[in-house]
C-alpha cells in the first residue's frame, strides 16, 4: 500500500488519513450486483432447493415429501450401482488411453526440433473444440453395422463385422465366443456399446489432454535436463527419472478432470444412443452412466424428486474428487 | 531447453541419426493428426455423396460431387435455418452478458474496497465446485414458474454471468499496475471511465478467452437446452439435429451435411482465435 509521507508526517490528520486510504467504494456493490443476482438465482439458491426437491416426489407444485425415501432407494436398489459401476468402466475405458496417447504425443511436440508445433496443437484439440452433437453424429455414422468406416475397416484385414453400438454383449464374452469358450456372465466385460462410445471419447479427449501435459513440460526447467545429460543420463532415462515424476501434479489434475468428465458424460452417450437407434442409456442399458441415468429419470420418467436425489449422490461423488484435487494439488504443486 | 545439445562435434552419423530420428517423430505426429481430422474428412465427404452411395459406403471419394445436398439439407431440414439463427441469437447474448457483468465484477473484486469483499469473492469460487447437475432441475423448475420455457430468456438469462469468467478477468485486473490508476485518478477520471478506457482495452487477451469459453459452451450445450424447449422452432441447433437423428426417414448425407453446416462456425472461430483458446485452457488447466 502506498502511503502518503506528507500525510503521515502530520500526527492529528491521521485519523482521515487512515479513513481515507481504505477509501470504502460503495459503488462497488453496484458492479458485482448484476453477475451476482444471477449466481445467486441459478447457481445458488438452487443448491437449497435441490435438497427440498430431492425430498419430495409427485409432478411439480404438487409435491409430497418422502424425506430420504429416494436416497435409500438409489443407494439400496441395483440402477444407481449398475450406472455408477457403468460410470466407473467407462472410466478405465477411456482415461488410460487418453492419458497415455495425451502424454506421448505431447513429448513428441515438447522436442526442440519439431516445426509446426502450434499447428500440430491446434489440429489436435479440433476435435475437443466441435460440437460432441456434430461429431458423435459422425462417429455413429462411422461405426454403423452396415455401412460404417469402421466395419470396412475390419473387413479389409479380414476381420468379421462387429455391432458398436447396438450390441449389448460385453466384449470379453463376444472374445471368448470367438475363440469357442464360454466364459460366466460375470465376467462378460463392459458392453461392446459401451467400448465404441470409449472410442468417441478417447478420440475427443485426447487433445485436451495433450494441451495440458505440453503446458506441464514447458513449466520443467531446463537446467534439470541439462544436469541429468552431464550425468549421464538420455533419452528414457530422463523421460523416468525427469518427465514423469515432475509431471505428477499435472497427470494427477488430468486424472481427477478425467474422473469428473466421466461422471459427467451424457451428450455423446445421448446423441450416439439416438443415432443407433437405441433408448437413452443404449442397448440393454449397458452405456447408462450416472448422468445419463439422472436425465432419463428426470426427463423420460419426470421423477423430478429422485433424479435430483441422484443428481445430488452424482455432485456429491463429484466434490469429493474436486476438494481431493485442491488439497492434493496444493502440497505436490511446489517441489 | 536445449535437448539435443551435444558436446563432441557432430559426424555424419550423429546428423542421420538425428535426421532418421526425427523423421520418425514427424510420421507420428502426421498419424496422430490424421487420427484426429479423419472423422471430419469422412463427414464432409460422406454429406456429398448420393443416398445409395453414402449408404453402399465403396469409396471414400464421392463419385459424384453433390453439393445441392447442402441446400437440401439447409431447406428439407425443418427449421433448420431458424435453429442456426436461434444458436446465434443465443450465443451472442450470452457472450455479451457475460462479458459485461464479468467485467464489471471482476475490476471490482481486483480494485474497489468494500466491506464483504474477500468473503464474496470465495462464495463466487465455491460456486464453481457445484456440478451443474446438482441446480438442472431446480433451474429448471423455476423458468417453468416464471414461464420462461420456450422463451428464449431460458437460454440466455441464466448462463450471463459466470463465476469462472469473472475469476479469470480479476486475475488480469489485478496485474494491472496501481500506478496507472493513481494517474488516472489524479487527472479526475472515475471507476468506470478507468474502466472502460484503460482496463477493458488492456484486457483483450483475457476477455477474448472468456468470451471463446462462453461461445463454446453456449454453441455446444445440450441438457438444458433440451429440457427448455419444446417447440420446435424454439429449438438451439444441437437439440435440433439431436431431434433430427430420431426422425423417421432421415438420410445420412443430410443429416451430415447439416452437421457440417452446423460445426462450420465453431471451426471458423476457433481457427481465428485457437491460439487464445489453447493458452487459456493450458493456464486454467495448470491452475486448477
Amino acid at each position: 500500500m502506498t502511503t502518503q509521507t506528507a500525510e503521515s508526517a502530520i500526527p492529528h490528520t491521521r485519523w482521515f488519513s487512515s479513513r481515507t486510504r481504505r477509501r470504502i467504494q460503495w459503488s462497488a456493490y453496484l458492479y458485482i450486483l448484476p453477475a451476482y443476482i444471477i449466481i445467486a438465482m441459478f447457481h445458488i439458491i438452487p443448491v437449497f432447493y435441490a435438497i427440498y426437491i430431492g425430498m419430495n416426489k409427485g409432478p411439480i407444485n404438487k409435491f409430497v415429501w418422502v424425506g430420504f425415501d429416494h436416497y435409500l432407494r438409489a443407494l439400496t436398489g441395483g440402477e444407481f450401482w449398475g450406472s455408477l459401476v457403468t460410470t466407473f468402466a467407462y472410466t478405465l475405458l477411456t482415461m488410460p488411453f487418453t492419458i497415455a496417447l495425451g502424454l506421448f504425443f505431447a513429448y513428441l511436440l515438447y522436442q526442440p526440433f519439431v516445426k509446426a508445433r502450434g499447428m500440430f496443437r491446434a489440429i489436435f484439440f479440433l476435435p475437443y473444440v466441435v460440437s460432441t452433437v456434430g461429431s458423435s453424429i459422425v462417429w455413429a455414422w462411422i461405426l454403423d453395422p452396415r455401412s460404417g468406416l469402421a466395419n470396412a475397416a475390419l473387413k479389409s484385414v479380414g476381420f468379421p463385422p462387429l455391432r458398436w453400438l447396438i450390441e449389448p454383449s460385453g466384449v470379453f464374452e463376444l472374445m471368448a465366443k470367438n475363440i469357442g469358450v464360454t466364459i460366466p456372465e460375470w465376467a462378460g466385460g463392459p458392453s461392446m456399446a459401451l467400448v465404441a462410445i470409449s472410442i468417441f471419447s478417447i478420440w475427443q479427449a485426447m487433445g485436451y489432454d495433450i494441451v495440458i501435459f505440453l503446458a506441464g513440460l514447458t513449466n520443467i526447467p531446463g537446467e534439470l535436463y541439462e544436469a541429468a545429460r552431464i550425468d549421464g543420463a538420455s533419452g528414457w532415462t530422463l523421460f523416468r527419472h525427469i518427465t514423469i515424476p515432475l509431471l505428477a501434479p499435472t497427470t494427477f489434475f488430468v486424472v481427477v478432470i478425467s474422473v469428473i468428465g466421466s461422471l459427467q458424460s451424457f451428450n455423446h452417450i445421448f446423441t450416439m444412443n439416438r443415432a443407433s437407434a437405441q433408448s437413452l442409456g443404449g442397448p440393454l442399458g449397458s452405456t447408462s452412466t450416472l448422468t445419463v441415468y439422472m436425465f432419463d429419470q428426470l426427463y423420460t420418467n419426470s421423477n423430478y424428486g429422485y433424479a435430483t436425489a441422484v443428481a445430488i449422490l452424482l455432485s456429491l461423488i463429484i466434490l469429493a474428487f474436486t476438494l481431493f484435487n485442491f488439497k492434493f494439488l496444493g502440497k505436490r504443486v511446489q517441489y | 531447453m536445449t535437448l539435443t545439445n551435444i558436446k563432441r562435434p557432430l559426424t555424419n552419423l550423429d546428423r542421420l541419426k538425428a535426421l532418421s530420428g526425427q523423421s520418425v517423430i514427424y510420421a507420428i505426429l502426421i498419424l496422430g493428426a490424421l487420427w484426429a481430422l479423419f472423422p471430419f474428412a469422412w463427414m464432409v465427404f460422406s454429406s456429398l455423396k448420393g443416398y445409395t452411395e453414402a449408404y453402399a459406403a465403396e469409396t471414400f471419394l464421392p463419385t459424384r460431387w453433390l453439393f445441392s445436398n447442402y441446400i437440401d439439407a439447409w431447406n428439407k431440414v425443418e427449421f433448420f435455418p431458424r435453429y442456426f439463427a436461434n444458436t446465434i441469437f443465443i450465443a451472442v447474448c450470452t457472450v455479451a452478458g457475460v462479458l459485461t457483468t464479468s467485467t464489471l465484477a471482476a475490476y471490482a473484486f481486483a480494485r474497489m474496497e468494500f466491506p464483504g469483499r474477500d468473503t464474496l469473492f470465495i462464495i463466487l469460487l465455491a460456486t464453481m465446485m457445484i456440478p451443474f447437475e446438482v441446480t438442472l432441475i431446480p433451474n429448471f423448475i423455476l423458468v417453468r414458474n416464471l414461464q420462461w420455457v420456450d422463451n428464449y430468456a431460458a437460454l440466455i438469462i441464466p448462463w450471463i454471468a459466470s463465476a469462472f469468467s469473472i475469476f479469470l478477468l480479476r486475475q488480469f485486473f489485478k496485474s494491472i499496475p496501481q500506478e496507472l490508476f493513481d494517474a488516472a485518478v489524479i487527472d479526475g477520471c472515475t471507476h468506470l471511465r478507468f474502466l472502460t478506457t484503460i482496463v477493458v482495452p488492456l484486457s483483450r487477451p483475457a476477455l477474448i478467452t472468456s468470451g471463446l469459453f462462453t461461445f463454446l459452451a453456449t454453441w455446444n450445450s445440450l441438457m438444458w437446452a433440451i429440457l427448455v424447449t419444446n417447440k420446435p422452432e424454439m429449438r438451439p441447433i444441437q437439440v435440433g439435429m439431436a431431434a433430427f437423428i430420431g426422425e423417421a426417414g432421415t438420410q445420412i448425407q443430410l443429416l451430415l451435411a447439416a452437421v457440417t453446416i452446423s460445426v462450420i462456425p465453431v471451426i471458423i472461430v476457433y481457427l481465428i482465435l485457437q491460439r487464445w483458446f489453447i493458452e487459456g485452457i493450458a493456464t486454467v488447466g495448470i491452475r486448477g
